[in-house]
């Protein structure tokens, strides 16, 4: 392309923007949007803010009424044992679901994109029903089968539950890390005499990753979080939603409070610092590019 | 791509490897797809099964045994129609209000804030924040916010749109309310994903073909911006119709709010499991048809 050609190309893109300098939309309109948008945020953060700084009341059996600034929760979380034991077994269902159900998931990913099989619309279907149904029907129809079978349920019935639950979640981000991946950059490999497990475990691997990571933290979040499930599947163990539901009627203990806003600020904290370092990196990428 | 909106927008699919067969596929596929068959479609199965149990032959409560009893279905429509009709009322109201809140919402972080990375990425972070605190946790900061004694209602009273002897919890209200609320980051997020990627110069041709802004919402952003906004009316309404939380009486409703999940949950919890899973099948039953065609007719065939 001829200098004079890219300078017509150029001149022809930033034409139009200075004719219409920012008209419309760029002005009043813009102001209205920003200002409701702020306003919605805003209200939406107050439960968040509620919850946080009651986890700071000094309360004693009902965290209801504010009484004065305390740190004791945040110092004596397993001061109610219930609590924290709920919480570790919350723990406990969230690893092991998001360990199995990522796994899952990542495999079918890989499938769903790399490969042709019969059934593939069934397979489909399959993996939307579990996201297009609500949980009540899911958790209600788990536990009848549990009835059915005369299965005992516990904290590993939970676990099967949200398996379920989490591996349509899981293929769905990870399908899109598998479809964006360069299938020249394993071609390469094998060019260099990698054996398929070495091209698998070295590069492809690797560079899903991030979109393995992903689902995983959905799943684990939405495992962690989950009560309407696992309330038909818990029998008498408790997850720590379970709890908080169970208590509701008689009372939320503040350490509830310090759990949930505990939770709460790690997440946050992860999901900035993704944010900042993927901006930084898209940044030194401009530059040296 | 109606549920597409929880993935990273990556390139096309096209862009990908071309699609091979072989015996791999099978072993990726099997032990996921096994696991489904086992912990989703065989529960389907088990619930249409005893949807149709009577009860056992010593009549004890919890006792039943597999039969063909149609009763079941005419007792839970009979005693719970009302309660379905009111569900779907919550549930579309809420959707409603979340997708009038959402669109500006998305709107603003996927288009205004586009030339501030930074800012669109945090004000993304606020939207996503309910999602980290527990679910019941704020349901119950709800109902301190909007109980008689809270902020709120003396508020009300003073300036005298609430009488001294009126409440707002355990009306639908709240329970509205308190569905908009914990639906709202699944509405918000689909529809600034399809946002984020409206290319302004269709906008701005618009705008050169003498369109007002008016016109330009409705016959450009707004068009290209339905996928988005099926999949955040979904993801709102089918978790809505089927929660129990917000309409439960310890929570933000009360005995005039009851929902299908909250009877779903609470024959289950009696041991009335026919009429309990009777209510599920009705229930996704009628989640199931309406959303099939809003699927259909907003034309997204592929689902995923």
């Amino acid at each position: 392309m001829s200098t004079q050609e890219a300078a017509a190309l150029a001149e022809a893109e930033r034409a139009p923007r200075e004719r219409r300098p920012r008209s419309g939309r760029g002005g009043a309109g813009t102001w209205v949007v920003g200002a409701y948008s702020l306003l919605a945020l805003g209200l939406m953060l107050i439960p968040i803010v509620y919850t946080i700084v009651f986890s700071f009341n000094d309360a004693r059996r009902t965290n209801i009424v504010w009484r004065g600034f305390t740190l004791d929760n945040w110092l004596g979380i397993c001061d109610d044992a219930r609590v924290c034991e709920a919480f570790g077994n919350s723990i406990l269902v969230g690893v092991t679901a998001t360990l199995v159900a990522t796994i899952l998931g990542t495999m079918i990913a890989i499938a769903i994109v790399r490969y042709t099989f019969r059934f593939r619309t069934l397979v489909t279907v399959l993996l939307f029903l579990p996201m297009a149904t609500p949980e009540v029907v899911l958790g209600s129809g788990l536990g009848s089968q549990f009835v059915n079978l005369g299965v005992e349920r516990g904290l590993w019935t939970v676990i099967v539950a949200h398996i379920m639950f989490c591996i349509s979640f899981v293929v769905v981000t990870v399908r899109a890390r598998v479809a964006s991946l360069d299938p020249s950059l394993e071609e390469a490999g094998r060019d260099l005499y990698a054996s398929p497990a070495q091209v698998f475990w070295r590069v492809t691997l690797p560079l899903l990753m991030p979109g393995i990571l992903a689902a995983a933290l959905l799943c684990f979040a939405l495992s962690f979080d989950d009560f309407i499930i696992t309330n038909f599947v818990s029998g008498n163990a408790e997850t720590f939603p379970k709890f908080v539901y169970v208590a509701a009627s008689r009372g939320i203990p503040p350490q509830a409070n310090v759990i949930a806003s505990a939770v709460f600020v790690l997440a946050i904290l992860i999901v900035l610092i993704a944010q900042l370092s993927a901006g930084f990196r898209r940044r030194r990428l401009a530059k040296s590019g | 791509m109606a549920f597409g909106a929880f993935a990273n927008t990556g390139p096309d699919l096209s862009a990908a490897a071309p699609r091979r067969r072989s015996y791999v596929a099978l072993i990726l596929l099997l032990p996921g797809v096994l696991y489904l068959v086992a912990t989703f479609v065989a529960p389907l199965v088990s619930l249409v099964l005893t949807s149709f149990k009577e009860p056992g032959g010593d009549f004890e409560v919890g006792e039943y045994v597999y039969a063909f009893r149609w009763e079941n279905y005419t007792e839970a429509i009979g005693r719970f129609g009302e309660i379905f009709l009111r569900t779907f009322g919550y549930s579309a109201l809420a959707t409603i209000l979340a997708l009038l809140i959402s669109y500006p919402l998305a709107y603003f972080i996927g288009v205004s804030l586009r030339r501030f990375p930074l800012w669109q990425s945090l004000t993304l972070i606020l939207v996503i924040a309910p999602f980290f605190i527990s679910f019941l946790l704020r349901t119950l900061a709800l109902k301190a916010i909007f109980a008689d004694e809270g902020p709120v209602v003396p508020a009300l009273q003073s300036i005298g749109i609430l009488s001294s002897d009126q409440y707002l919890n355990g009306t639908a209200f709240t329970v509205v309310l308190g569905l908009t609320y914990n639906y709202i980051p699944f509405m918000t997020l689909p529809i600034y994903a399809s946002l984020e990627r409206l290319d302004l110069r269709y906008v701005e041709a618009g705008g050169d073909l003498y369109a007002g802004p008016a016109q330009r919402f409705w016959r450009i952003i707004l068009p290209l911006s339905i996928p988005g906004v099926v999949s955040g009316t979904l993801l709102t309404f089918i978790p809505a119709s089927g929660d129990y939380v917000n309409a439960s009486k310890d929570f933000l409703g009360s005995t005039n709010t009851v929902m299908a999940g909250n009877v779903i949950n609470d024959l289950f919890f009696q041991s009335f499991y026919p009429v309990s899973a009777a209510v599920s099948i009705l229930l996704m039953i009628a989640i199931l048809i309406p959303v099939t065609a809003y699927v259909a007719r907003s034309g997204s065939e592929d689902l995923l």
